[in-house]
């Protein structure tokens, strides 16, 4: 009875949540399903299209690649930070925190454009490069994969590293000290031990990242290149510039679909989703 | 003492401004059980992890077997260890786990898997293999960690508290399975409790830790028959105390005048004249009626029962002398003739001068 009443007091607290994702997430979703199957006639046209036409292939693997360098590296650069954060005193974990959380209170319109400034032929970073006479003529860092890259990574590292430091603190240091104690040098210390333990941490951080990739659309747009595009991208373009409407539909559906099933098939495989433990 | 396996000289080391260890000195034999003792913060966990290469002395050395154990890094120290909450790797089966230190070592696979299963039935748990740490109760974790220390035959063995986190019953249980794989497979092992009971228990000799130094080493009941000090003394089971200054001193034994002329055995050291204190165990004690006449040359005080405490086998009577100490006197349930003894009784409190020992005051 005491639990029954419970369980209706926390649906009243989910109640306006749960009413929100219907109207903004639910309503929306269902509304480009039944697009993409009948704009501007009934059928599975707009699929073929999509999926069959060369072009929007390269698209769809442009995003997934994308996607994928930018959680790479993230993890790369996210690892070592987070244990550096886990690591270190106190006053300096606390420095650290702040200084990956500033770029959060920092508009992603402004840092991109922020970015444009810094990686243009004539921009700040190529200026230094060959003041010190590391090159002599100005790198390509801007509207090709590498200026898309810069910009995705800088952004979506937090997403790395707030998972793997969270997963990071709850493991404890005797399990390290152990695996010294029964014969593991650092390097085995590392990898036979607190890589695994730390795998949650890398799961949760890389889905964050290559889910969010997946979807981009500022800063590919301001900072890539012209034919190198990714596929929100492509569903603007084809609503702004053509009107259609069921090709893009049928596009989002694609993503959708595609993030879903990766997400099914990472839970699968690790046992771990979004409510992760190391315990 | 057979031949030094492990020597700790003149140890120290300090955190800061703070000194955790200083000056600890230590032979431990081959094949002996020393027990580390001591409140938290005295220094016995900090010294066992320098022994085990996670702390680095701030000066002092360590030989094991005769080889300079302080420039080897923990894992090349051949030391197995059992730590605090055992330490399992959670993401690998109780096999993998004991299988560790072996694939460490590059040992053949036909071998570990021999080695896994004789350590394992060793330890009572031959089927528990393909399972994970979370999936077993603390006593049977507390024996994977004892096999996985033990597996890859450590030259020495420390343990770490490593019974602090199970019930008492399973607590007793466990002390005598540790001190059976010890007698029975020799090998030396280095114990840090803060419980005076288990290493009473427990051990060959004790290091009687207090303030980061080394206060007392002895076997057990050299330690609680002769504690050389105060806190040895009050540390190890339970001693009564009672004040007063040295009148005179023979050859073993001297005379404390206090609430009463009191004689007891001195400790090194101690003069005429000095203020010090008489310890005397509440079962050695003998608690009876003012008219009841002691037996000739027993220590006398008198003084008024306050409290009775009654723990089913025995009961502590306590009870205050005229300058204020208080003692407790234990009674086993079989001593009758006490009925008329209640709260508030005058009493005689008496004990043989050989059951007490004068120290300096604290």
């Amino acid at each position: 009875m005491l639990a029954r009443m419970k369980a209706d007091r926390f649906m009243l607290l989910i109640a306006p949540a749960v009413g929100l994702i219907l109207i903004a997430f639910a309503y929306p979703v269902f509304w480009l399903l039944l697009r993409s199957f009948s704009d501007p006639v009934w059928g599975l046209h707009n699929y073929g299209t999509a999926l069959g036409s060369f072009i929007y292939l390269k698209v769809l693997w442009n995003t997934v690649s994308i996607a994928g360098s930018t959680t790479a590296l993230c993890l790369l650069l996210g690892y070592p930070m987070a244990y550096s954060m886990v690591h270190s005193a106190a006053l300096v974990k606390k420095l650290l925190i702040f200084v990956v959380l500033i770029p959060f209170w920092t508009s992603i319109l402004v840092r991109t454009f922020a970015w444009m400034i810094l990686l243009q032929p004539n921009g700040i970073i190529n200026d230094m490069l060959i003041g010190i006479g590391l090159i002599d003529a100005p790198l390509d860092l801007i509207f090709n994969r590498t200026g898309v890259l810069i910009g995705m990574v800088q952004i979506l590292l937090p997403f790395m590293i707030f998972p793997l430091f969270s997963v990071m603190a709850r493991i404890d240091t005797s399990y390290v000290l152990a695996a010294s104690n029964l014969g593991a040098p650092p390097v085995k210390q590392f990898f036979r031990v607190y890589l695994p333990l730390s795998l949650p941490g890398i799961v949760t951080g890389s889905m964050l990242v290559f889910i969010i990739s997946l979807g981009y659309f500022i800063t590919p747009a301001l900072l890539g290149g012209r034919t190198d595009i990714m596929i929100a991208q492509l569903i603007e373009q084809n609503i702004s510039e053509f009107g259609n409407w069921g090709l893009s539909s049928a596009l989002a559906i694609v993503l959708l679909v595609g993030t879903g099933l990766m997400f099914g098939i990472v839970h699968k495989v690790f046992k771990v989703g979004p409510d992760v433990r190391t315990t | 003492m057979s031949n030094t396996l492990l020597e700790l000289s003149t140890l120290r080391k300090e955190f800061g401004a703070v000194v955790a260890v200083d000056d600890v000195s230590l032979k431990v034999g081959d094949g002996e059980f020393v027990t580390f003792l001591g409140p938290s913060g005295s220094g016995k966990t900090t010294t066992l992890m320098m022994v085990a290469g996670f702390q680095k002395a701030t000066s002092g050395s360590m030989t094991l077997g005769g080889q300079p154990l302080d420039p080897l890094p923990p894992y090349k120290r051949d030391i197995g260890m059992v730590f605090q909450h055992y330490a399992l790797f959670p993401h690998m089966t109780v096999l993998k786990n004991v299988a560790f230190p072996l694939e460490m070592r590059k040992i053949a696979t036909a071998e570990i898997a021999r080695r896994v299963d004789e350590v394992l039935k060793l330890v009572g748990l031959p089927d528990h293999g393909e399972r994970y740490p979370k999936q077993l109760s603390g006593g049977q974790q507390q024996r994977v960690a004892l096999a996985r220390a033990m597996v890859f035959e450590p030259r020495l063995l420390l343990m770490d508290e490593p019974l602090g986190a199970l019930d008492k019953n399973l607590r007793e249980h466990m002390q005598i399975e540790i001190m059976r794989l010890h007698r029975d497979l020799g090998i030396t092992v280095l114990y840090v409790t803060h419980d005076q009971e288990e290493a009473l228990v427990m051990s060959d000799r004790i290091v009687v830790f207090n303030e980061g130094g080394i206060e007392q080493v002895g076997t057990p009941d050299e330690l609680y028959e002769n504690p050389g000090t105060r806190f040895v003394a009050g540390f190890i089971g339970e001693t009564n105390f009672v004040n007063g200054r040295i009148s005179s001193v023979s050859k073993h034994m001297a005379q404390l005048d206090g609430p009463a002329v009191l004689r007891g055995r001195i400790s090194e050291g101690l003069n005429s004249g000095t203020a010090a204190s008489i310890a005397v165990r509440p079962e050695r004690m003998r608690i009876s009626l003012p008219e009841e006449k002691a037996p000739p040359g027993a220590n006398t005080v008198t003084g008024h029962v306050t409290d009775i405490v009654y723990l089913g086998r025995s009961r502590n009577y306590i009870a205050r002398l005229n300058d204020g100490s208080e003692m407790t006197v234990l009674v086993q349930a079989n001593v009758h003739g006490l009925e008329a003894v209640g709260v508030g009784a005058e009493v005689q409190l008496s004990w043989r001068p050989e059951d007490s020992k004068i120290l300096a005051a604290g």
